[in-house]
């Protein structure tokens, strides 16, 4: 029973102090603000902290509910970031089916292939036999005129929104000794979780409040060197903080981390780019503040795959 | 209830994000909603963004040939978005293909309307047919809101079956109404253009 886990209730506990230490620094911010500019930035500062408050609540229901309720969830943002992403990339009449295999076939099925923990098609599923037949079942319809660019980018969207994402919940099929049995994989996902949120966050206020050079002026005019390294900095102790909730030790918590925090960044380099080559400004508007599921989720994307390989690899 | 299930399949296939340009849904106005045409679900998408109050007295123009081919979608248009059935063939030439909508204008209500007729592909909007004309005529108070809709094609395109889900814009332009005296080929023109400059860059 999660809700007996007291490792799981000191962090959320921890969480909804931080949750409502920022909330009240967004009511300061707001009645002493008078500049029309400085007005803007903390409208949006307060909406984050308001789309935080659902995103935090929605996700530990999930959690609460159990592996299910994870794996359901992710799949469900999952949907939402490759609705964006199909949204924001062209595609033809004769695309209709691959489309529709990649929402109600593709999907589903590589969400139910990490509920009932099978690893060995998990992950070859989407890179390999998703692959093949999107390719097939596109060349099928007919319409040769811009294939190749037509396939490229369905597939990386099924790569970025479906595979990378569900790397998350696939932490709860590892079998880590001493830790696994108990059924604690879930606090690993929360550390990811946690971590790969952190590290924006920190970045956003290291960058809002301290920021002077642009890291990369030419995709992400917002990300500064400041930002950046105070936002690693600071998320790598206080992942390294988290060792507790983890099988890793304090060190290693910390390398951890580190890992996910230049994978989040590069994430969300990444995306900037697709975004600025898309001539949009967020993928989206569901989540007020942040912009698009897949605004959030950028950083996530990039650091799942790779937090997971390295825990399977180092730690099973 | 089914109209929560109904909205709620809509805004999880479209997101359906409204975005306004002059338009307000208040004060509550006799309105005929008129957008490009360009899937069958073109009527549900505007139906499910009007605010609830409003909606009771809202009647979507709906292809009977689509809309009245199954017996749960035509559950759908007459007991739960009260749909006016529309020919998109006249059966007898001698019939007054508008009769039906002129009666619900009369009546008060507001309507959602396309005045394309057809579908069309989803890349331009087509010259209008006059039954927009005719039905304004009918009912010279109205206010008319263009709408246009982006991407809806993609989600359930001419011929498709299934839906894919994706983010679809929905913007609404400022309402309008017609001159005095104002001549058939300018208020189509004008009804026209102002639906066109609301398509994006």
């Amino acid at each position: 029973m999660i809700l007996h886990d007291t490792q799981f209730l000191w962090l959320m506990g921890t969480l909804l102090g931080t949750m409502c230490f920022a909330s009240a620094i967004g009511l300061i911010l707001a009645r002493r603000t008078t500049t029309a500019k400085g007005k803007e930035v903390v409208a949006n500062l307060n909406a984050r902290i308001n789309s935080w408050w659902v995103m935090i609540a929605v996700f530990i229901c999930a959690v609460l509910i159990g592996p299910t309720g994870s794996t359901v969830l992710f799949a469900l943002i999952s949907f939402l970031a490759l609705r964006e992403y199909v949204a924001l990339s062209p595609t033809v009449r004769a695309d209709h089916r691959v489309l529709l295999w990649l929402f109600w076939g593709i999907l589903p099925l590589n969400y139910v292939l990490v509920g009932v923990k099978w690893y060995g098609l998990y992950t070859i599923f989407i890179p390999v036999y998703a692959f093949l037949w999107l390719q097939i079942r596109a060349a099928m319809a007919g319409v040769t005129e811009g294939f190749l660019d037509r396939t490229a980018r369905i597939q990386w969207g099924l790569m970025v929104t479906i595979y990378f994402i569900s790397h998350a919940p696939a932490l709860l099929m590892l079998d880590i000794p001493k830790y696994s049995e108990s059924g604690q994989n879930f606090k690993l996902m929360l550390f990811l979780v946690v971590v790969v949120q952190m590290s924006d966050v920190l970045q956003y206020v290291c960058g809002k409040l301290a920021g002077r050079h642009p890291i990369a002026p030419n995709v992400s005019p917002n990300k500064t060197i400041e930002g950046f390294a105070g936002g690693v900095g600071l998320t790598t102790l206080l992942g390294a903080s988290l060792y507790w909730i983890t099988p890793f030790s304090f060190i290693q918590a910390g390398a951890m981390a580190f890992v996910i925090c230049l994978m989040g960044f590069a994430g969300g380099l990444v995306m900037s780019a697709t975004k600025r080559d898309r001539g949009v400004k967020d993928f989206g508007a569901l989540l007020p503040g942040h912009g698009g599921m897949m605004d959030r989720m950028d950083s996530l994307c990039f650091a799942a795959p790779v937090f997971f390989h390295l825990t399977r690899y180092y730690f099973m | 209830m089914l109209e929560l299930i109904l909205i709620f399949l809509t805004r999880l296939l479209t997101g359906a994000i409204p975005r306004s340009h002059g338009f307000q849904f208040e004060p509550v106005a006799q309105r005929i909603y008129y957008a490009n045409h360009s899937s069958h679900l073109d009527t549900l998408l505007i139906w499910s963004l009007i605010p609830r109050p409003q909606r009771a007295r809202v009647r979507p123009a709906a292809a009977k040939d689509y809309w009245w081919s199954s017996s749960w979608r035509r559950y759908l248009a007459e007991n739960v978005f009260h749909a006016v059935p529309v020919l998109r063939h006249r059966e007898h030439s001698d019939d007054n293909p508008l009769a039906d909508l002129e009666a619900v204008l009369a009546n008060g209500d507001s309507l959602i309307f396309f005045p394309e007729g057809t579908r069309g592909n989803g890349d331009a909007v087509q010259p209008f047919k006059s039954g927009l004309y005719y039905l304004v005529k009918a009912c010279p108070n109205v206010s008319l809101v263009p709408v246009y809709i982006r991407n809806l094609n993609r989600v359930l395109p001419k011929g498709a079956l299934l839906p894919v889900p994706l983010l679809c814009n929905v913007e609404f332009g400022a309402e309008f109404k017609m001159a005095e005296n104002e001549l058939k080929a300018d208020f189509m023109a004008r009804a026209q253009t102002k639906l066109e400059a609301l398509i994006p860059e």
